[in-house]
C-alpha cells in the first residue's frame, strides 16, 4: 500500500494537535492547534485517496522533479499572495482607515508580507532550484526517497502555521523570525530533512567536481539552519501555550536577533540566489559562465565577510562602539565580492549581449544582476556611521531593502521558474514571450517608482527628525513628519501595485504553459540589416 | 588560562583574524597559482552545459 506510514503519521498527528487544542494552556494555542488538526486532516484524507494497494513498482531511474514542479507552482502562488500583501499594508499606511481589527491591521498583516516574500516565495523558490540544480550538476537522483516530498510539504505546514500565527496575533516579535516555539521547532525538522536531501545528493555525485551553484546553496541551507536555531533559543513559558522568551537579553539579544537577520539577507536573499544565477544565467545563454576561479573568489570571500556586517543594524545603541564600527568595515568590504560576483554574472554575457534585445528572459536575469549590484552598493554605503545617522529608521531603509528584493531576489527567481516551467512540464517553449516583455517592464517600472520615492521619503524624514532652530528645539514633531509621507506612500503603493500586476501575468503565463498551450505571436527577431539611406 | 570575554576578544583580533586572512590567502592562491586550475576552472563552469 502506497502512503501507508505517511498515512499512519498523518492520524497520529493529527490526534495529537486535537489533544494540543483540548489541553492548551492559551486560547490563541487552541485556535492555532485547531488550524493545525484542520490542516493536517485535510492532507490525509487527500493521500488516503490517492494510496492505492497495487503497489506498483515505482520508476526510479532518471531525476526526481516532482517536488521541483510544486515547488514552482509553490513559488508563483505565494509569490502573487506575498505581493498582495505587500500592495496592501502600503495602502494601510497611506489610508489608515484600512486597518481592520484586530486580525487585518498592520502590524499582523507586515509580517504576514514579509514572511510570505521572504520564506514562502524566496523559500520555495530556493527549494525547487537548488533541487533542480543539485541533479543536473552532480548527474545524481535526488538522495532520500520520498524525504524530498517532505521536505515540500513540511515546509508548505510551516508557511501556514507561520502565517496564521501572525494573524491571530502570535509573535515573538524578533524581525523575519516571528513564530513562536513550536513552530520553529517544525522548521528545524523540515531544515535538517532538507540539508540531508541535498548532502546526500552531493555524496552520490557522479561528476567528481562539485559545481559553484552547489557551494552557495549548500552554504545557504547550513548558515540558515545555524541561525535559525541560535536566534531562536527560547523557554517556552508553557509546554501547551504560545508564549516563549529569549534565552539572551538586552543588547545581546538584540544582537544575536541582527547577526541573525543581516545574514539571513546574507545568506537566503543573497547566497542562495548566487546559486540560481550561476546555474541559470548560464543555461539560458547558451555560455560557461564568465570566470569560474572569480566565482570561487566570490564564494568565499562572501561568506567570510557577510557573518560579521550584522552589527550595522544596531549602531548608535547600546552595543559596544567597536562592534559597531567591525559591523560597518566588514559591511564595506562587501562591496568587493558583491560587484565580483556581478561583474561574473553580467560578463557571463560577453559577445552575446544581442540575448538582451532577443531574449526577455535573459533581460529579466540580467536585469536582476544589475539590481544586485546597486543594492549592494547602497547597502554597504548606508552602513557607513554618518550615512546611517541620516537613513536609519526611515523609510530609506524600506527603499533600499526593496530594490534587492524586488530587483535581484525577484527577477532572478522569475527568470529560474521562465526557465523551468517548460523544461519541467516538457513544453515546447513558454505560452507567451510578448506577456515576459509585459511582466518585466511591469516589474522594472514597479520597482524603479518604489525605490525612487522612499529614498526621497526616507531623506526627507531623516532631515526632518533632525532638524533644530537656532534655540536648539526640534522644529517638527514625529507626527508632522509622519503627515508629510502621504504623497510618498500613496506612490508607493501605486509601485508595488505594478509589481503585483506583472507578477499575476506571469502566473497566468505560467499557468497557460503547464496547461499545454501556445500563444500564436511575433518572434523577437535579430535588428533588420541596415538598409542604405535613400 | 581564564578565557573572559577580553581574553576572547583579543584573541580574535589578533590570531583569528592572522588565521582567517592566511586562509582566505589560501584560496585565492589555490585558485590562481595552482598549475593546471585554469584548465580545471574552465572545465568545470561547463558542467551545466553538458546535459538538456
Amino acid at each position: 500500500m502506497t502512503f501507508a506510514a505517511e498515512i499512519v503519521a498523518l492520524v497520529i498527528a493529527t490526534f495529537l494537535a486535537i489533544l494540543g487544542a483540548a489541553f492548551a494552556h492559551d486560547s490563541l494555542f487552541q485556535a492555532h492547534m485547531g488550524i493545525l488538526a484542520l490542516t493536517l486532516a485535510i492532507f490525509t484524507l487527500v493521500l488516503m485517496r490517492r494510496t492505492s494497494f497495487a503497489g506498483a513498482p515505482k520508476d526510479t531511474s532518471g531525476y526526481m522533479d516532482g517536488p521541483v514542479r510544486y515547488g514552482a507552482i509553490a513559488t508563483m502562488f505565494w509569490g502573487v499572495v506575498g505581493f498582495l500583501v505587500g500592495v496592501i499594508v502600503a495602502a494601510q499606511l497611506t489610508w489608515p482607515d484600512l486597518n481592520i481589527e484586530p486580525w487585518f491591521n498592520f502590524g499582523r498583516m507586515r509580517p504576514l508580507h514579509t514572511s510570505a516574500v521572504i520564506f514562502a516565495f524566496g523559500g520555495n523558490a530556493l527549494i525547487a532550484t537548488s533541487m533542480y540544480v543539485v541533479q543536473r550538476t552532480t548527474k545524481a537522483r535526488l538522495f532520500g526517497g520520498n524525504l524530498a516530498w517532505f521536505v515540500f510539504w513540511g515546509y508548505q505546514l510551516f508557511i501556514v502555521m507561520a502565517a496564521t500565527g501572525y494573524l491571530l496575533g502570535i509573535t515573538e516579535g524578533r524581525e523575519y523570525a516571528e513564530p513562536e516555539w513550536y513552530v520553529d521547532l517544525w522548521l528545524t525538522v523540515v531544515w535538517v530533512a532538507y540539508l540531508l536531501v541535498f548532502l546526500g545528493t552531493i555524496y552520490k555525485r557522479k561528476e567528481p567536481h562539485i559545481y559553484v551553484a552547489n557551494w552557495f546553496y549548500l552554504s545557504f541551507i547550513v548558515t540558515i539552519a545555524m541561525l535559525h536555531v541560535v536566534n531562536n533559543l527560547s523557554l517556552p513559558v508553557s509546554f501547551l501555550g504560545t508564549k516563549s522568551y529569549s534565552a539572551f537579553s538586552g543588547v545581546q539579544d538584540a544582537l544575536t536577533q541582527w547577526w541573525y537577520g543581516h545574514n539571513a539577507v546574507g545568506f537566503f536573499l543573497t547566497a542562495g540566489f548566487l546559486g540560481m544565477m550561476y546555474y541559470f544565467i548560464p543555461k539560458q545563454a547558451g555560455r560557461p559562465v564568465y570566470s569560474y576561479r572569480l566565482s570561487i573568489i566570490h564564494f568565499w570571500a562572501l561568506i567570510f565577510l557577510y557573518i560579521w556586517a550584522g552589527p550595522h543594524h544596531l549602531h548608535y545603541t547600546a552595543l559596544p562602539d567597536w562592534a559597531q564600527t567591525l559591523g560597518m568595515v566588514f559591511s564595506i568590504m562587501l562591496w568587493m565580492p558583491s560587484w565580483g560576483g556581478m561583474i561574473n554574472g553580467l560578463m557571463t554575457l560577453s559577445g552575446a549581449w544581442d540575448k538582451i534585445r532577443t531574449d526577455p528572459i535573459i533581460r529579466m536575469m540580467v536585469i536582476a544582476v544589475a539590481f544586485y549590484g546597486m543594492s549592494t552598493f547602497e547597502g554597504p554605503m548606508m552602513s557607513i556611521k554618518a550615512v546611517n545617522s541620516l537613513s536609519h529608521y526611515t523609510d530609506w531603509t524600506i527603499g533600499h531593502v526593496h530594490s534587492g528584493a524586488l530587483g535581484w531576489v525577484g527577477m532572478i527567481s522569475f527568470g529560474a521558474i521562465y526557465y523551468l516551467v517548460p523544461k519541467l512540464w516538457n513544453r515546447e517553449r513558454l505560452y507567451s514571450l510578448r506577456l515576459v516583455t509585459w511582466h518585466f517592464w511591469l516589474a522594472t517600472l514597479g520597482i524603479v517608482v518604489y525605490a525612487a520615492v522612499l529614498w526621497v521619503a526616507g531623506i526627507q524624514q531623516g532631515l526632518m527628525w533632525r532638524e533644530y532652530d537656532d534655540q536648539g528645539f526640534l522644529v517638527y514633531s514625529f507626527a508632522e513628519s509622519v503627515a508629510a509621507m502621504y504623497p510618498y506612500y500613496a506612490l508607493r503603493t501605486l509601485g508595488g501595485l505594478l509589481y503585483l500586476t506583472g507578477a499575476i501575468i506571469m502566473a497566468y503565463n505560467i499557468t497557460m504553459t503547464i496547461l499545454g498551450h501556445q500563444r500564436e505571436e511575433q518572434g523577437f527577431a535579430a535588428a533588420p540589416a541596415a538598409a542604405p539611406a535613400e | 588560562m581564564e578565557m573572559d570575554y577580553h581574553t576572547m576578544r583579543a584573541f580574535a583580533d589578533s590570531w583569528g583574524l592572522a588565521f582567517m586572512c592566511l586562509v582566505f590567502v589560501g584560496v585565492v592562491a589555490f585558485v590562481y597559482l595552482r598549475p593546471g586550475s585554469k584548465r580545471d576552472a574552465e572545465e568545470a563552469a561547463r558542467i551545466p552545459l553538458q546535459e538538456d
